[in-house]
């Protein structure tokens, strides 16, 4: 009995070692990178209403055709507020942005475009969440970048700032549209 | 010349932290009073040196030394004099000297206000704190070194603080909430004293109580403003967002809080001496655990500002090795026996006990919340996100829960006590009920039961009060005389259950009756919102001392009266016109009038946010009581005497 009292006491050392290994191994995974089965992979095919006229179904040969940014992002997302007004520099650029309104009310989502400005060329209407399902999105915001075949070259995870931008997705960005002018200017040497 | 000053200051500190962990305690072990003795003066030689560090830190700041690697990153010459100061704090390494400064603030004030103490007992908790302070000392300078110099090239103008931090709120949160996370190392050194020595007798925990109660007070001080800052400051309005940050300084508050109940049953009842004893060391531990989360990147967050892998690895094996040792210790020593002295189950006792319960079950949901995505994540297990939605459906049945037995704590007897007793209990339970129904009924045309809820658990947290403070100076000769006979812990305890439900009463009444809108306004246009009526004059340019913004007025007006709000849209300078939304609040005790400036639209109309927020700031009055409520038990005489 005394010994087994004894154990006990041992329980809130045995919960802490436990803990530990969890926080031993957390320092190890970065939370802003998350498993990208999608990057190299073609962007996946949907049909879906465009957010500000509901009776146009977009499909992916609608976005498709040049380097892009695909930002999903949803009224009910903290973050997004954050990130928007960058987003309006960004187009600002000249970068083509397509939104993916992800798990929303359509009317919140138009509210919100028009009070805080349209930085999307346009926006599609995920209210499912099958496309958000597809791409394999974990929440709002996310940003893919996508090249002129549609093909997903990288995804963000989290809010896209300056930093973000200037350090990892410009550099990829501007590596696609070089690309983009070669080959059309080999297209037109053909 | 002086920010080396400073890091030799700190490299001092290092030694007499070293110096003052081994030497009164070896003493301590052999019996030699002149080792013991030593504690004090090294506690004062190490404030000394830390001070000089913060001095020497703080003059970088105010005169702008860009060479200073964090003053370059956190301050700008453009910055207005009391937000360069509170930029010291504003950056990680920073904010780390802050928090040993604080150490060796309470370290001296242990030393000094314990002349009571048995010499060996003030001996070893003085050197568990310096413990303590030399992990940080070695953080500090080996991967956070707030002296770092960008030479020989250095910046001519500085990146500028985070304009969220441009804020009164910033430059008194983080010491309040430091002071108190610092705090609860007093109690973990008394509680470590008394496992090293085998003493684990009442005493210990008498001698813990005014310094456990002013940490959690100063504690709670520090979360409230945190919350009060997020409120007016990042411009949506919300008030607690189970951020992981937020999270992280919440968890020693929820331990804390069953830390300072728990030592009232072991000081008065001499019962769960062990469990105390955990608890201390639970509480500090989540203080430091909550280090590690907020400085190592493990967890992203909003608040996140800046993280660093390598720092990580320090603060977990400094966890590992503080928590892990003391636990270690406690499985050993602890006493395993079970107490004689038993208890009816119609006592204080189990009042206290199902506190502690809940309190643990409330810590360990906000534990389990704030790590399931990294235990997942490390499991191979895939990305997930915890929300306010599974807070908010554990925590809030759970004090919902605790509400009731809170009215009964503290009107019943130790040990054992009549339920007949009880029937004065019967008047406040009525008038509760028959208010807290009647409430919601009569404040507005939608009747929401929970309303009803959260107003009969409040009253019946007054009522009860008032009723057991009229049954305990009911024998008195006149009330003057009784109420003068109670002590400051009781008016105390008093004071901080008010506030609770104070604080309850905010939560819910804001949550269900804020009124808020999203509008688009012309110059000149105007809006009704309830009973108010918002008319949007234009905005102006106004010039700040470091940013240009755009400040709209608002004119409300209000039942007879008007009055002009004006909120502004900032662009910062130097933050490549990062933009900040800088709401306008009209605050009186019954309501919050909320006006934010969006986004300008075509036509020089804007986007403004308006909210009507009845009982919002009740949540942070709430929270000051509880403050105010521990801070006065500091002042009970009891404490005084404390020679056992």
């Amino acid at each position: 009995m005394k010994i087994m009292s004894r154990l006990k006491l041992f329980i809130p050392l045995i919960c802490f070692l436990i803990l530990a290994v969890f926080l031993y191994r957390g320092l190890e995974l970065d939370p802003q990178e998350l498993p990208s089965a999608m990057v190299d992979r073609s962007l996946p095919e949907f049909s879906l209403p465009q957010l500000s006229v509901q009776t146009i179904d977009i499909s992916r040969a609608d976005v498709v055709g040049s380097a892009s940014l695909f930002n999903v992002w949803a009224t009910w997302c903290i973050a997004c507020r954050v990130e928007h007004p960058y987003l309006h520099k960004l187009k600002q650029l000249g970068v083509i942005i397509y939104g993916i309104n992800y798990k929303d009310n359509k009317a919140d989502a138009l509210q919100w475009l028009e009070q805080r400005g349209d930085p999307y060329r346009l926006t599609i209407a995920d209210v499912e969440g099958s496309l958000g399902l597809d791409l394999g999105v974990y929440g709002a915001p996310e940003t893919y970048l996508v090249d002129s075949l549609g093909v997903i070259r990288y995804r963000h995870v989290g809010i896209v700032d300056e930093r973000v931008w200037t350090s990892i997705l410009q550099p990829q960005y501007q590596q696609l549209l070089d690309a983009e002018s070669e080959s059309l200017e080999e297209d037109t040497k053909l | 010349m002086i920010p080396e000053l400073g890091n030799m200051a700190l490299a001092l500190a290092v030694c007499i932290a070293v110096a003052q962990s081994v030497l009164p305690l070896w003493g301590s072990f052999v019996g030699s009073r002149q080792l013991m003795r030593l504690g004090y003066p090294l506690a004062l030689a190490m404030f000394v040196f830390v001070s000089i560090a913060m001095v020497c830190l703080a003059h970088a700041f105010l005169t702008d030394d860009f060479s200073v690697a964090i003053v370059a990153a956190g301050s700008n010459s453009l910055l207005p004099t009391v937000y360069k100061f509170s930029a010291l704090w504003g950056g990680h390494e920073g904010s780390m000297l802050l928090w040993i400064w604080i150490l060796a603030l309470w370290t001296l004030a242990v030393a000094l206000f314990s002349s009571e103490l048995p010499l060996d007992v003030l001996a070893r908790v003085l050197s568990v704190m310096a413990m303590i302070a030399v992990g940080f000392l070695l953080f500090s300078l080996l991967t956070s070194n707030p002296f770092a110099r960008l030479l020989p090239v250095f910046p001519a103008e500085g990146k500028d603080l985070n304009p969220l931090l441009q804020d009164p709120g910033l430059v008194i949160h983080p010491p309040m909430l430091y002071i108190g996370y610092v705090g609860f190392s007093v109690a973990f050194a008394f509680a470590i004293a008394a496992l090293i020595g085998g003493r684990m007798d009442v005493t210990w925990a008498r001698w813990s109580r005014p310094w456990t109660n002013l940490a959690w007070g100063f504690l709670t001080m520090g979360i409230m403003l945190g919350s009060w800052w997020a409120y007016y400051e990042l411009g949506w309005g919300g008030w607690w967002f189970w951020d992981p940050v937020e999270n992280a300084s919440f968890m020693p508050w929820l331990a804390g809080t069953a830390l300072i109940h728990s030592l009232a049953v072991t000081e008065k009842r001499g019962l769960f001496k062990s469990w105390t004893l955990l608890l201390a060391i639970f509480a500090f531990s989540l203080s430091l655990l909550g280090t590690f989360l907020v400085r190592s990147g493990v967890l992203t967050s909003v608040h996140a500002f800046a993280t660093d892998p390598s720092r990580g690895i320090f603060i977990l094996i400094f966890l590992g090795l503080v928590v892990g040792g003391s636990l270690t210790l406690y499985a050993f020593r602890a006493p395993s026996v079970k107490s004689s002295i038993g208890f009816h189950w119609l006592s204080r006792e189990t009042f206290l006990l199902i506190n502690n319960a809940i309190f643990l079950a409330a810590t360990l949901t906000v534990l389990v919340g704030t790590l399931f995505p990294l235990i997942m994540d490390s499991l191979g297990q895939g990305k997930y996100s915890v929300g306010a939605p599974y807070f908010n459906a554990v925590f809030v049945p759970l004090m919902a829960l605790l509400v009731p037995f809170m009215g009964i704590g503290p009107t019943a007897r130790w040990k054992k006590d009549r339920a007949q007793r009880w029937k004065l209990l019967l008047v406040p339970v009525a008038a509760a009920l028959l208010m807290g129904l009647l409430f919601p009924l009569l404040y507005s045309e939608v009747y929401h039961p929970l309303v009803a809820v959260a107003v009969i658990l409040a009253l019946w947290l007054v009522f009860s009060l008032l009723t057991d403070i009229k049954e305990k100076t009911g024998n008195a000769a006149n009330l003057w005389a009784g109420l003068s006979r109670r002590t400051p812990s009781y008016y105390g305890m008093v004071l901080a259950h008010l506030g609770f439900a104070v604080t309850l009463l905010g939560v819910c009444l804001s949550s269900h009756y804020s009124i808020e809108r999203d509008v688009k306004m012309m110059p000149g246009e105007s809006y009704q919102l309830a009973k108010l009526n918002f008319n949007f004059n234009g905005t102006r340019r106004v010039n700040g001392p470091n940013f240009v913004a755009d400040e709209g007025e608002f004119e409300i007006s209000e039942g007879g009266s008007s009055y002009i709000l004006l909120p502004q849209k900032r662009r910062y300078k130097s933050q490549m016109g990062s933009v900040m939304t800088e709401a306008a609040i009209s605050s009186g005790i019954f309501r919050h009038v909320y006006v934010a400036l969006g986004e300008p639209l075509e036509d020089g109309a804007w986007a403004v946010r308006l909210y009507y927020k009845p009982f919002v700031s009740w949540i942070w009055y709430g929270a000051v009581f509880m403050a105010a409520g521990a801070l006065m038990t500091v002042f009970d005489r009891r404490y005084r005497k404390l020679k056992a």
